[in-house]
This record gives structure tokens, C-alpha cells and sequence, in this order.
């Protein structure tokens, strides 16, 4: 697997899909729209439970834009 | 030692025996030449996308993170949550830069960002500034995780007077020392599955089991002070909470992967598409971070800090003790050793590494540089392998002869140090625009402003900039780094323009960068 991941390919231009990036950044760079206790979910605060989602958001995005960036 | 947890301390001795031995194992695993530097390093460049994900989590989520963000939340509530965006925002980072990083290393056998500077820039001076703030910005944060370790072992209810309180501690660092010297990088990578494997289980057991003790969130935050439960709104022209969380957030990100540790598990991987891969793989850490995090609050909710059994150990230890005094309020005993193990543990794998990424400076950029210019590869690699052990002496001697306090304000003092060094290395891993003289001006009016800044304010992370009738209190890191960078390109324009500082010669090419 190792041999193989070294071998093949990796793009090398920029890819307008890197701005998907910048969601992220701004989701979470901007107490402003999360710093809030309601609506809470299972009693925990709306500050907490949605920071823990982004992570689950980004993470998927990530995936997502490297599925798309690695053909 | 009347109150000493058996059970406890048994179940964390059996897993310390097991790692052990696993750290000493570990030379043999893919096997290479360990008389070399890159094969002790960096492992020979072999970890494929999962073992890179273990290394690179266990490297950066370290012991002393798990302890004291939880210990912030503790203590001042919501601002600990600043732990969440940070490691979110650090991702797409690894995503672009780094990929590009490794592979002009790898083309060039570089193992340093020292290596990589002064292979780009040409300029050995600026080399040795990248370099010399990498080993400082990282001995503190080694004496860090040896903190850790003491709050767990304290937790265990091993006391005593003199150095017999230490011995567990200097039993500890030997054994890491011992395996490090002989395996290199290969021990902390195969500790470090072992390490996050407790460390999950730990974590899933805390945020399932102790909120159901607790009767739920709801509960829990009911206990969470009210001024603490959010982050204070600012006042009139002033960004203030919300602009340090996010720039305590944003800089916190930008400084992380420039550490030397970081780079060392970085360039480790096989391959560029490993590192990216990771990049949608290690938010799994931080979403265990965030979890932990929130076990500060738990701990609020079940009041440890009332205790008489714990009252000891905060007083030792301070809010550091919340995690460690929840777990034994929470768990049987031997599921306490599980969790103790895996912060102690936790504790081994990022020293570690960065023992061996503060050798791999010392040897390549100090000592290969400007003393010995033509080492045999057997010498260059002993000579790491001597390093390692004085470095992590170093750490040792610090922690107990040194109040912690001091080794917690050089380590916030090391995030302000090493985001200096982000405009020669992440914007040079793009072009090579930037002098390399403005660039070693740029670090040295970085690190002096944010040094001054940060004594100026008692070493608390935040500044209060004043612009205008504007209020702007942000992390200094953060704000150090703009005024780095200001200074590197206008100082460029300035010496482009009267075409003196003639840019030596770079031996990158474009093409080195992709694969």
C-alpha cells in the first residue's frame, strides 16, 4: 500500500474547490453566529453542540474535496 | 504511601510494562538502517495513511492537552472551547501546504524545516533562526507532558518527600529515553496506536457513562456559572471575547504544524496523498478533544473540587486535577488505571517525538552547519541519537527543579516564537519571492514584539491593540505574525528596489513541489 501511495499520482494545481475550505473557516471563526445556550440539543448549548458538529461537517468536506481533487 | 490506589496502579504499571517493551520492539518494524539519520528520524519515510494518522494524533493531541483544556473549561468555561475551531481550521493547512512540504523533502533529503529553508533560501543564517526557535519553542513543551504524567501518577496516590516523589517520574523518562535512543522514531509510532486506542476508549467512556451518573446535559450546564457558559458578548468598538477566541483559534492553527514535532510525524508519511488523506482523518482527534473538553464541565457538575479526598491533589496540582479527580469519583478503580495509562502514555509519545525532532535540528542545522561540515551518515545519526537523551534531560531537570508554572509561560511564549518562522517556511514552500534577509528581520522584530507584548501583559495569550477609538484584544501570536510578515514584504520591496540583497542561490525547483 505504502509503494503504491508513494507511486501514483498527486495533482498539482490549484482547484477552485479549495474554497470550500474557506466555509469552514468562517463557520467557526465567527463567534457571532453560535454563541448562544438555545436551541439546545440532549441540554447541551447551542455554543457547544454546534462546534462539535462542524468538526464533523469539515471533516466531510475535507473528504469530500479530496475525492474530488485527487482524480 | 497509605493512599495508594492498587488496582489502579497495577492496571497502569501492566500497560507501561506493555508499552515498554513495544517501544524496544519496535526497532525491528520495517525494518531499516537505524544508523541513519532518516531511518531514525523519520523512520525511512515509511508510514502509510493509517499509521501517519495514529503518529500524527498521537503527536499533536498530547497528554497535557487532554489535561489541561478540560482544566481551562474547569476553570474559565466557555474560552476552553477555543480548542474546537483551532483544530478544525488546522486541517485545510495540512491539506495545502504540507503535501507540498514533504514533497520537496523528500526530493532533497531534507528532515528539518532547517533543512528546507536553507536548501530554498540558500541563507544559512536564516537556517539557523528557524532552527533555534523550533528547539526552543519545543523543550518547553516537552517539560509539558512530563506535567501530565505527574498529575496522573498523583492521581494514582503515589506521595512521598524528596525524590522518592519524583522516582515514578524519573522511571517514566528513562524508559522513554531508553526506547527512543534505540528505535527512533518507530517507538513513538507504535506506542502511539496502543496510546490512542486507550485514549478513545477512555473518552467514549467518559462523555457516555459520567453524563448518565449526572442525570444528563442539561444538568451538567445548569452547574456551569452563567457568566462562563458563553463567551462574554463585547462591548461597544471592541471585538473583545469574540476576537480573541477567534484569533487565539486561527493563530493557535497556524503555529501548531510549523512545531518541530509536527513537521518530523508530517514528513514521516510515505506520501503526499497520505498527508491528505489525513487531513479528513484527523478531525477523529479532535473531536475527542471537543468531548474531553466538555469533561471539564462535568467535572464542574460533579463537584469535585469539594471533595475532601481530593482537596490534596488540587491543591497540588490546581484546576490540572479535574480530569484526573472526576475519572476516580467516576470509575472502578481499574478502569482508572486504563484512563491514567492512556494520559501517562499519552504523555510519552509526543515527548518522544519532539526529543527526536529537536535532535534532528540540533544535528542538521547546528552541528552538520557550523561545526562539523561532513559528517559520515553512522556520525550524524549517533550524534541525534546522544541529542535526544540530552534534550529530554533537559526537560527532566526543568520539571523538578523549576516551578510548572514557568514551563506553562515559555510553552505560550514557544506558540508566539515558532509562528514566526510561518513566512519562510509555509509561504516559501509557495515562492520564493521573500528576501531572505527581510525574512530574518521579519522573525526578529516577530519574536521581540510578541515577547514584549506578551511580558507586557503578565503572559496571559491575549493583547489589547488599541486602533483608534477601537478595542481589538487577540492572541499575540496571531498578531505578531501580521506584523512579521508586514516587515518581511516591505523590507523585500525596499532591497529588490535599491537590488542589493542579490537572492542566493535556491536549489528547489517548481517541479519539486508536486509529484
Amino acid at each position: 500500500m505504502d509503494d503504491a501511495e508513494g507511486r501514483r499520482g498527486v495533482r498539482s494545481a490549484w482547484s477552485w474547490w479549495y474554497l470550500l475550505f474557506l466555509v469552514q473557516f468562517v463557520a467557526v471563526l465567527w463567534p457571532p453566529f453560535y454563541n448562544k445556550v438555545e436551541p439546545t440539543l440532549l441540554g447541551m448549548p447551542f455554543f457547544y453542540w454546534y462546534q462539535l458538529a462542524c468538526i464533523v461537517v469539515a471533516a466531510v468536506m475535507t473528504a469530500i474535496i479530496y475525492v474530488i481533487t485527487e482524480k | 504511601m497509605p493512599n495508594v490506589n492498587w488496582v489502579a496502579l497495577s492496571v497502569f504499571v501492566v500497560l507501561f510494562g506493555f508499552i515498554t517493551w513495544l517501544g524496544f520492539a519496535a526497532a525491528h518494524w520495517r525494518k531499516g538502517d537505524l544508523g541513519q539519520l532518516h531511518e531514525w528520524g523519520l523512520a525511512g519515510r515509511r508510514f502509510g495513511t493509517l499509521i501517519t494518522w495514529f503518529l500524527v494524533g498521537g503527536d499533536l493531541y498530547t497528554a497535557y492537552t487532554f489535561i489541561a483544556v478540560p482544566a481551562l473549561a474547569f476553570g474559565a468555561g466557555a474560552v476552553a472551547f477555543f480548542a474546537v475551531p483551532y483544530t478544525i481550521v488546522v486541517y485545510p493547512l495540512l491539506f495545502l501546504v504540507f503535501p507540498r512540504l514533504w514533497q520537496v523533502c523528500h526530493k532533497h533529503g531534507y528532515i528539518t524545516a532547517g533543512d528546507f529553508v536553507r536548501g530554498r533560501y540558500g541563507n544559512r543564517w536564516l537556517a539557523l533562526a528557524i532552527t533555534v526557535t523550533g528547539i526552543v519553542a519545543t523543550m518547553p513543551y516537552i517539560a509539558l507532558q512530563l506535567v501530565g504524567l505527574q498529575v496522573v501518577i498523583g492521581g494514582l496516590g503515589i506521595s512521598g518527600s524528596g525524590w522518592v516523589a519524583d522516582l515514578p517520574l524519573i522511571v517514566a523518562f528513562l524508559i522513554l529515553a531508553a526506547f527512543t535512543y534505540s528505535s527512533g522514531l518507530r517507538a513513538p509510532a507504535s506506542i502511539a496506536i496502543v496510546k490512542d486506542i486507550l485514549i478513545y476508549i477512555t473518552a467514549l467512556a467518559a462523555v457516555i457513562a459520567i453524563p448518565v451518573q449526572l442525570g444528563g446535559f442539561g444538568r451538567i450546564f445548569a452547574a456551569v456559572p452563567h457568566d462562563k457558559l458563553l463567551l462574554a458578548v463585547p462591548g461597544q468598538n471592541s471585538t473583545g471575547a469574540y476576537g480573541a477566541y477567534a484569533t487565539l483559534a486561527l493563530g493557535s492553527a497556524l503555529a501548531l504544524l510549523l512545531y518541530p514535532h509536527s513537521l518530523t510525524a508530517i514528513f514521516s508519511a510515505s506520501s503526499g496523498r497520505a498527508i491528505r488523506r489525513n487531513a479528513a482523518l484527523l478531525p477523529g482527534y479532535s473531536l475527542m478533544l471537543g468531548l474531553l473538553a466538555l469533561v471539564g464541565f462535568f467535572a464542574l457538575g460533579a463537584g469535585v473540587a469539594g471533595l475532601p479526598e481530593f482537596a490534596a491533589g488540587f491543591k497540588q496540582f490546581g484546576n490540572n486535577f479535574a480530569v484526573p479527580a472526576l475519572f476516580l469519583h467516576s470509575f472502578p478503580d481499574w478502569f482508572v488505571g486504563v484512563a491514567f495509562a492512556a494520559i501517562g502514555i499519552g504523555a510519552l509519545v509526543p515527548a518522544a517525538i519532539m526529543s527526536i525532532a529537536a535532535a534532528n535540528l540540533y544535528t542538521r542545522n547546528i552541528h552538520c552547519e557550523f561545526i562539523n561540515r561532513n559528517p559520515t551518515p553512522r556520525q550524524e545519526a549517533q550524534l541525534a541519537k546522544w541529542v535526544s537523551l540530552i534534550v529530554k534531560a533537559g526537560a527532566l531537570v526543568f520539571i523538578l527543579f523549576v516551578p510548572t508554572k514557568y514551563a506553562i509561560y515559555l510553552q505560550l511564549l514557544g506558540g508566539i516564537w515558532i509562528i514566526q518562522t510561518l513566512p519562510a517556511i509555509v509561504i516559501g514552500a509557495y515562492t520564493r519571492w521573500l528576501n531572505d534577509w527581510a525574512l530574518l528581520v521579519g522573525w526578529a522584530v516577530g519574536t521581540y514584539a510578541g515577547t514584549a507584548m506578551a511580558i507586557s501583559q503578565d503572559l496571559k495569550p491575549a493583547y489589547p491593540l488599541k486602533l483608534g477609538d477601537w478595542s481589538l484584544p487577540g492572541y499575540t501570536a496571531f498578531y505578531t505574525l501580521i506584523l512579521n510578515l508586514i516587515v518581511a514584504a516591505v523590507l523585500t520591496l525596499v532591497l529588490n528596489w535599491l537590488s542589493a540583497g542579490k537572492p542566493a542561490a535556491d536549489e528547489t525547483v517548481a517541479a519539486d513541489y508536486h509529484a
